[in-house]
């Protein structure tokens, strides 16, 4: 469904990926791992069109996205969970989820009722301005916002990046109710553990290019440890 | 005593007329971060644009400014889309340049149609009906209707910032244009519609512009003057705000002529002054900035 061939980006003359080839299938979980600064989150950046990337590089069911208007590409069904989760501040909980699905359609499965219904911390504090949330809400918030797009393809950058590990279980127990909709999600995670336990299948990325692919019943310890530090 | 509270009293609904002048420059710089240093001269312009449905079509300034609106919301989304878009970024100075060159090719562009010539809306009668308050106060209509259209017109861009989803949309693209983008939001056309509903304002502006005085093609910058001022009193981003900045101008003018009449546009910068070195945020600054 998803695919990059040769997928490159730049940070004015700074290169940060050098050809990357993933696919994501429809129905798949892909974690990518790496070390901080491997190239994950410019992969995203680059897939969702917030960077630019060379023409074909990414394609959507065998169709080019690049080079189109992040706006063109989130409206195709492909919706990030931005690293950091980038709430808008003088937006409430609830006017965050409503933005989530500006200009689209009813009609799809996910709705305030049901993202309230995942992730019902939410539901209490929807009145709330975005900022006031505990960083587990608000990423809840953030995962949230991405599903009232409903869209075929979510893209998760470390979605437990500063949380504790109680939280991170509950944000990964909603895992399961987004997978069952038939939505393919790829996970740029940090947290190999809690990667590897929900992903069919792992990429680890090192210095821009891809140092291992393959599921993760398959892959060694040490094969890991190699691909993610460099050994 | 009557004479101050008079003073009070034309003060406040001169202010009315100054928040019509400052609502659109406060909705652009809230949503886009762009200083419009043409602002004052879209007035202008929007003003004669109304004299020129007036006259064509034989129709009362009020009824003209109802046709003007839409053909100025278009004429500000088409200067934002072709235009102003190219000027935003990171650097504050391309779009404060782009507008001051608009400013000047407004200005000269109304002159060579129009001559200097100074030109006024007349609206009949009713520019100079007044309603009796007792104790030998009155109001006149046309001022309370400035004052009234100020309120409504802020009424309704809070409703379109607050209750509708085009207003998320405005206010999302304002707090955080990259991340807006990822929701399918595309900046470029929430800006133009951003300019669209700044210039239907600048068209009501322009009709009370034109009919409490003469207007020429050279009062633009000085109307951006006032309009500037009371976007800073009020807080940089906030329409009560801008109102209430609108009304301290409009006071201390007042109040100022009260004393000298030739301290009436003094005065009023006077007040901007002091607020600005008492509250440099303006009095009712956004939380987040």
């Amino acid at each position: 469904m998803l695919e990059t061939r040769g997928l490159t980006a730049f940070y004015g003359d700074f290169q940060a990926l050098y050809g990357i080839d993933a696919a994501l299938a429809q129905g798949e979980t892909v974690a990518i791992i790496g070390a901080n600064g491997a190239g994950k989150s410019t992969f995203l950046k680059a897939v969702t069109g917030l960077l630019p990337s060379p023409p074909g590089a990414v394609r959507l069911d065998g169709a080019p996205i690049g080079g189109l208007a992040p706006a063109r590409i989130t409206r195709l069904g492909i919706s990030l969970v931005p690293e950091g989760r980038r709430l808008f501040p003088s937006l409430s909980v609830e006017e965050n989820l409503l933005i989530g699905g500006y200009g689209r359609a009813p009609g799809g499965y996910w709705n305030l009722e049901r993202v309230y219904a995942l992730f019902p911390a939410l539901a209490e504090r929807r009145r709330a301005p975005g900022p006031s949330l505990s960083g587990g809400q608000q990423q809840m918030a953030a995962i949230g916002r991405a599903l009232m797009a409903n869209p075929r393809i979510l893209l998760c950058d470390e979605i437990s990046l500063g949380l504790a590990p109680i939280v991170i279980r509950d944000i990964y127990n909603a895992v399961p109710a987004i997978k069952a909709q038939g939505t393919s999600i790829l996970l740029v995670e940090q947290d190999i553990v809690q990667a590897m336990a929900v992903a069919d299948r792992v990429y680890c990325f090192q210095e821009g290019r891809v140092s291992l692919a393959g599921r993760p019943s398959e892959l060694t310890r040490e094969q890991i440890h190699a691909a993610y530090f460099g050994a | 005593m009557t004479a101050w509270l008079d003073a009070l009293l034309q003060g406040i609904m001169l202010g009315g007329l100054y928040a019509l002048f400052a609502a659109g420059l406060s909705l652009i710089f809230g949503i886009m971060r762009l200083v419009n240093l043409a602002h004052g001269d879209l007035i202008v312009l929007a003003a004669f644009v109304v004299l020129v449905v007036t006259t064509a079509l034989g129709l009362d300034p009020f009824l003209a400014a109802l046709l003007a609106a839409p053909l100025l919301f278009a004429f500000g989304y088409a200067l934002q889309f072709i235009l102003l878009n190219r000027t935003l970024g990171r650097d504050i100075l391309p779009p404060l340049l782009v507008t001051f060159g608009l400013s000047i090719i407004v200005q000269n562009g109304l002159l060579e149609a129009f001559s200097a010539d100074s030109r006024r809306l007349r609206a009949g009668s009713i520019e100079t009906e007044s309603l009796s308050l007792g104790g030998g106060l009155a109001v006149g209509v046309m001022p309370l209707l400035t004052l009234a259209s100020a309120v409504l017109a802020i009424l309704a861009l809070n409703f379109l910032f607050y209750r509708t989803s085009l207003g998320r949309a405005f206010r999302a693209t304002s707090d955080d244009p990259e991340t807006a983008q990822l929701m399918g939001i595309d900046n470029k056309r929430i800006f133009a519609l951003a300019m669209g509903v700044a210039m239907t304002v600048v068209a009501v502006a322009a009709l009370y512009l034109g009919m409490r005085a003469n207007f020429d093609p050279t009062i633009g910058p000085a109307r951006l003057i006032y309009a500037f001022e009371a976007v800073i009193i009020g807080g940089l981003g906030s329409l009560w705000g801008t109102l209430a900045g609108g009304i301290i101008i409009g006071l201390a003018q007042t109040i100022g002529a009260r004393i000298d009449p030739e301290w009436q546009i003094l005065a009023g910068h006077v007040a901007f002054l002091i607020v600005l070195v008492l509250r440099p945020r303006g009095l009712f600054p956004r939380a987040v900035d």
